[in-house]
This record gives structure tokens, C-alpha cells and sequence, in this order.
């Protein structure tokens, strides 16, 4: 009823929905970096929309299955095999009991998620097992996959059929350069006239100490129309917040709650998902939208997950 | 009654109320009202409700929320908060051992102050603190006003790491470090208490709102506060 660590990977750790609820206590929330490909893992193998899950970064991990489970992987394509046997991406395949799962090279995307049926069975902290890494919270022990680790599972679900082939809602992994749309705001009055202009005029490069908390950027300067210091307030996921340098930091899953930098725009959610598949070195061009078009893309996004989920 | 306040979104998932830029405790008391009657409300679709010093975000699942409802009510709501920060609780005490190991800062700002070590204590515990916002990580209290003798400004690099408990100064702040993070604020002593511990039954220490007091505790008292 466990899975044990051979190999960690990079950066692998457990993750659900989040710890959602305690911003108000300082509680960052975590969760999945890219959280379509994490529903969607979850979907395929049965599991409740919120089961924890592995999230996967860049360099996979190798792992041993007890006993027999269902699995799905999702998000980055890896070269991922079962005692040497390749594995398809978005499927559900069902491991015997100690079988041996290798996540080989990476082809494209920088997070890939292992759901499997039954969740990891890790204690909740805060009624999540999301993990966070920098303060020790959730997950396995508050802290990325080590070898020897033994990850307990949940029971194990009935599922009536598994789903497969076209008509997945599957992240369009970006190569190195992706695109993501904005909505303007909460702070844009803080920003010289032609900011929003200059966030567009350009691609970003995703700086090299970029993390689950942030993705720092490099590209066009935004300049603040006065003081680049404000009140600390709330820190959305998915904002732009413009530090003294003028360089934008795009917060992300493991964002603190509050910040003291203005914010220019907003990821819409429903390219949180293409964002998170990002890893510094990659490209990253903001384009503004409209309300209108960040609910319909999000509802669309929505119908495709629920198509899975239902089955 | 107020209507000094806008309504701001951020993105497609969260909506802020925003009220007077400054650091005030009537500003942020409507504030903290304000967030206080949108979590009661337990709405559809709302996942997160956070009070800062100034503002209000309110996190919801598009799909599950009645926008246009929660702008209405948003609307009404803010503008019925208090005009005082009236509400004063029954202050949260905090015991704290000045000084030494535990407040390397201790001498420097007394210094800043031009007095003694015991000026700097006998002013950091005679003042009632407002917790204006709870953030940076779990449990981490920014509280004011402290007085401006001792108002020393943060480290202008901070240290790698503080340990917790730690009791530190940074302008007219004060606050105890929760966790071990780095930390730039100048650090005055240490408490015994943890301001959050996730096996605890109630984890937190302090939210925003509540009002707290420091008191003065020698070594062997801290040592046994921390083994009781």
C-alpha cells in the first residue's frame, strides 16, 4: 500500500488543490504549478478532483509500487517507462505490484503530475497535503522526495472505464517561448501610461531564480508613476508585482500571502496552467484580454476537465 | 458610514476593496469588518477572504460565484463598517526575554534611542500593540504602533537566519518571527511562544484585529515556559 523512492528527481513533491483558507493567517497556499494537468492525472485514474498527486520538475523521479494501482501522467512529456516498458502519456495504466516507474528524458513542458488511484495518503496540515517547500509545510515531512522515502497511498477506487485518446483537456505544452493573457490591474493606476503597453511589447525571459514562489523576469522596464514601495496588501496568484527595478516578478503557486509591490496585471486562470509548464531560460509574452474572454476560455477549460471527470 | 473605498479586481478569480492608503488602525479596522462579514456570509464559490493593513481581497471560483452578487453586497458591506477601531479586544499577552542571545539588536537600538537597554524595554512593553495584518508566513504578526524613540529602521541586509520566537523592530513595527526565515527586522529579545504550531489545537497565536501586550521575563522564566 505505498510507493517507495529509488530516485527523488529534482524538485518532486505532493501536491492537492491547495491550502486554501488561511491566507488571512499568513498561509501560503501551494498547490500545482500547472492545475489543469494535475486534474486531469487525477481524473483519468479516478480520483476525487483534489487527491494529492506528485508534481514532477524537469528531472523525474524512479519509484517502486507495492502494490497494484492504477496511474495516469500528465502535464510535461517524459520519456516515462514500467520495468523498461514505455508508458503513454494521458492514459490510465495499471501497475502490478512491484513494478518499477522511470521517468527518462524530457521532450517538453517542466512539470509533469503521477496521480495514483487512491491519492498519496500523507497527514493533512491545515486540511491540505499540498506541499510547501520553503516553510516545511504539507507533503511528505514539508519537503520535496528524498530516496528511501516510502509514500503511503490511499485506498483504492472503483472506476467504471478509463478514459483515453482525443478530446483530453491537455495543457498545449509550450516549447520555449509561451504566450499568456492578462487581465490589467488591481494597481495599473500605480504604473507610468505606457506600462501596459510595454508588458506587451516584448517577450520575458524567466530569470534563473525563479521558483514555485515566482517566476522573476527579465524584459521591457515598467516604470512606476510614483513610489515603487506600497502598503503591503494581498499578493494573487498569478500577478505581476513590479519591484523598484521594474522588472516583473509573476507570483506563483508558492507566493507568499502579502507583498509591498505594485501590481500591474493578472494571469487569467485559465493560463495558469501554460505558465506553470515555464522553467527559467523560456520566453514568456503578455497580451491583455477581455473579462469576457478570460471566463470563456476558462469555462471551456472547465467543460473539457468535467468530460473526463464524469466518465 | 464611509464611502472613502473602491472595489478593484485582480484577475479573473479574486476581487480587492480597497480603502484609505495609510497605515491606521480606524483604516484597518474597517478593513478587518469587512472581512469578518464576508466570511460569515460563507458564500458560494469564495475560497480565501485576507485583510491587509488597508484593503480587503476576496478569492473566488468564477465559476461557482455570483460576480455580480458579491460586488453588491461588497458595496453595502463597506460602506457599513465602523468609522473607530472601537472594538478593542482583551489584550493577548506575550512574554519576552530581552536582551543577550536572544536580542542581538538590543544594544543597537538603544543607541538609536539615545538611552539604556531598559529605556528601549520599558518602551517596547509599555505600549499596546494592533495586530494591523497577519502574512510573510504562517503566524507572522505585523503589529504597531511601537513608539518613535525605538522606531529603529530594518537591517539593510537581513540575516540569513532568524531564530524562531524571535522578537523583532522594524520602523514603527514589531512582530515575532514564527518560523525560521530570514529576516531583516532588528531583533530585541525572544519569546518562548510559538505564534503558530499546526499541531496545536487553536495553531494560531494571533489574527488581525487582536490586541497585544509584551511583558518582561528573565532567562530561567523563559526556560521554563519553555519546558511547562
Amino acid at each position: 500500500m505505498a510507493i517507495v523512492v529509488v530516485k527523488p528527481g529534482m524538485l518532486t513533491t505532493v501536491q492537492d488543490a491547495g491550502r486554501w483558507g488561511f491566507q488571512s493567517r499568513g498561509v501560503p497556499v501551494a498547490g500545482p504549478m500547472d492545475p489543469v494537468s494535475f486534474r486531469l492525472a487525477n481524473a483519468i485514474v479516478g480520483n476525487r478532483r483534489d487527491a494529492s498527486a506528485l508534481e514532477v520538475t524537469l528531472l523525474g523521479p524512479e519509484l517502486i509500487f507495492e502494490d497494484v494501482r492504477a496511474i495516469a501522467v500528465t502535464g510535461a512529456e517524459f520519456d516515462v517507462t514500467i520495468d523498461d516498458v514505455d508508458v503513454p502519456l494521458n492514459t490510465r495504466v495499471t501497475l502490478s505490484a512491484g513494478s518499477r516507474l522511470r521517468f527518462g528524458r524530457r521532450q517538453r513542458g517542466a512539470r509533469a503530475y503521477l496521480a495514483v488511484e487512491g491519492g498519496i495518503s500523507v497527514p493533512p496540515r491545515l486540511g491540505s497535503r499540498a506541499t510547501h517547500v520553503i516553510s516545511g509545510m504539507g507533503g511528505f515531512e514539508g519537503r520535496p522526495l528524498r530516496s528511501g522515502d516510502t509514500l503511503p497511498l490511499g485506498a483504492r477506487v472503483p472506476v467504471a472505464r478509463a478514459p483515453a485518446g482525443p478530446g483530453l483537456p491537455v495543457v498545449p505544452l509550450p516549447g520555449a517561448h509561451a504566450l499568456v493573457r492578462v487581465l490589467p490591474g488591481p494597481q495599473l493606476e500605480l504604473f507610468a501610461p505606457d506600462a501596459l503597453d510595454a508588458l506587451q511589447s516584448s517577450p520575458y525571459t524567466i530569470a534563473q531564480n525563479s521558483d514555485r514562489m515566482g517566476f522573476r523576469l527579465e524584459g521591457p522596464r515598467l516604470k512606476h508613476a510614483g513610489s515603487p514601495d506600497i502598503i503591503s496588501d494581498a499578493t494573487p496568484l498569478g500577478v505581476l508585482q513590479v519591484p523598484a527595478s521594474g522588472q516583473p516578478i509573476l507570483l506563483m503557486a508558492d507566493r507568499q500571502t502579502t507583498g509591498g509591490y505594485p501590481k500591474i496585471a493578472t494571469v487569467i486562470t485559465a493560463d495558469l496552467a501554460i505558465a506553470g509548464q515555464l522553467v527559467a531560460g523560456d520566453k514568456i509574452s503578455f497580451q491583455v484580454c477581455t473579462p469576457r474572454e478570460a471566463i470563456a476560455a476558462l469555462i471551456a477549460q472547465e467543460r473539457a476537465l468535467q468530460r473526463v471527470e464524469g466518465l | 458610514m464611509s464611502e472613502t473605498f473602491r472595489i478593484v479586481p485582480a484577475g479573473d478569480s479574486a476581487v480587492v476593496v480597497e480603502f484609505e492608503a495609510r497605515i491606521d488602525p480606524v483604516v484597518n479596522a474597517r478593513a478587518i469588518a469587512l472581512a469578518d462579514a464576508v466570511q460569515n456570509a460563507n458564500l458560494a464559490g469564495v475560497r480565501d477572504v485576507v485583510p491587509t493593513y488597508r484593503s480587503v481581497a476576496i478569492y473566488f471560483d468564477p465559476l461557482r460565484t455570483d460576480y455580480n452578487g458579491l460586488l453588491k453586497r461588497l458595496q453595502v458591506d463597506a460602506r457599513q463598517t465602523p468609522d473607530s477601531a472601537a472594538d478593542v479586544r482583551e489584550p493577548i499577552r506575550i512574554p519576552v526575554c530581552y536582551g543577550g542571545d536572544f536580542g542581538p539588536d538590543l544594544d543597537d537600538v538603544a543607541t538609536f534611542a539615545g538611552g539604556t537597554v531598559d529605556d528601549v524595554i520599558r518602551l517596547h512593553v509599555g505600549a499596546t500593540y494592533r495586530v494591523f495584518m497577519v502574512g510573510f508566513v504562517a503566524g507572522f504578526a505585523y503589529m504597531g504602533t511601537v513608539a518613535e524613540r525605538i522606531a529603529m529602521p530594518r537591517h539593510g541586509t537581513p540575516r540569513v537566519r532568524v531564530p524562531v520566537g524571535s522578537v523583532g523592530i522594524a520602523g514603527v513595527q514589531t512582530g515575532v518571527y514564527p518560523a525560521e526565515t530570514p529576516g531583516g527586522w532588528r531583533l530585541i529579545g525572544r519569546t518562548p511562544l510559538k505564534p503558530f504550531d499546526a499541531d496545536r489545537n487553536e495553531p494560531f497565536l494571533m489574527r488581525a484585529g487582536d490586541s497585544v501586550q509584551f511583558f518582561p521575563i528573565n532567562r530561567t522564566e523563559y526556560d521554563g515556559w519553555r519546558s511547562s
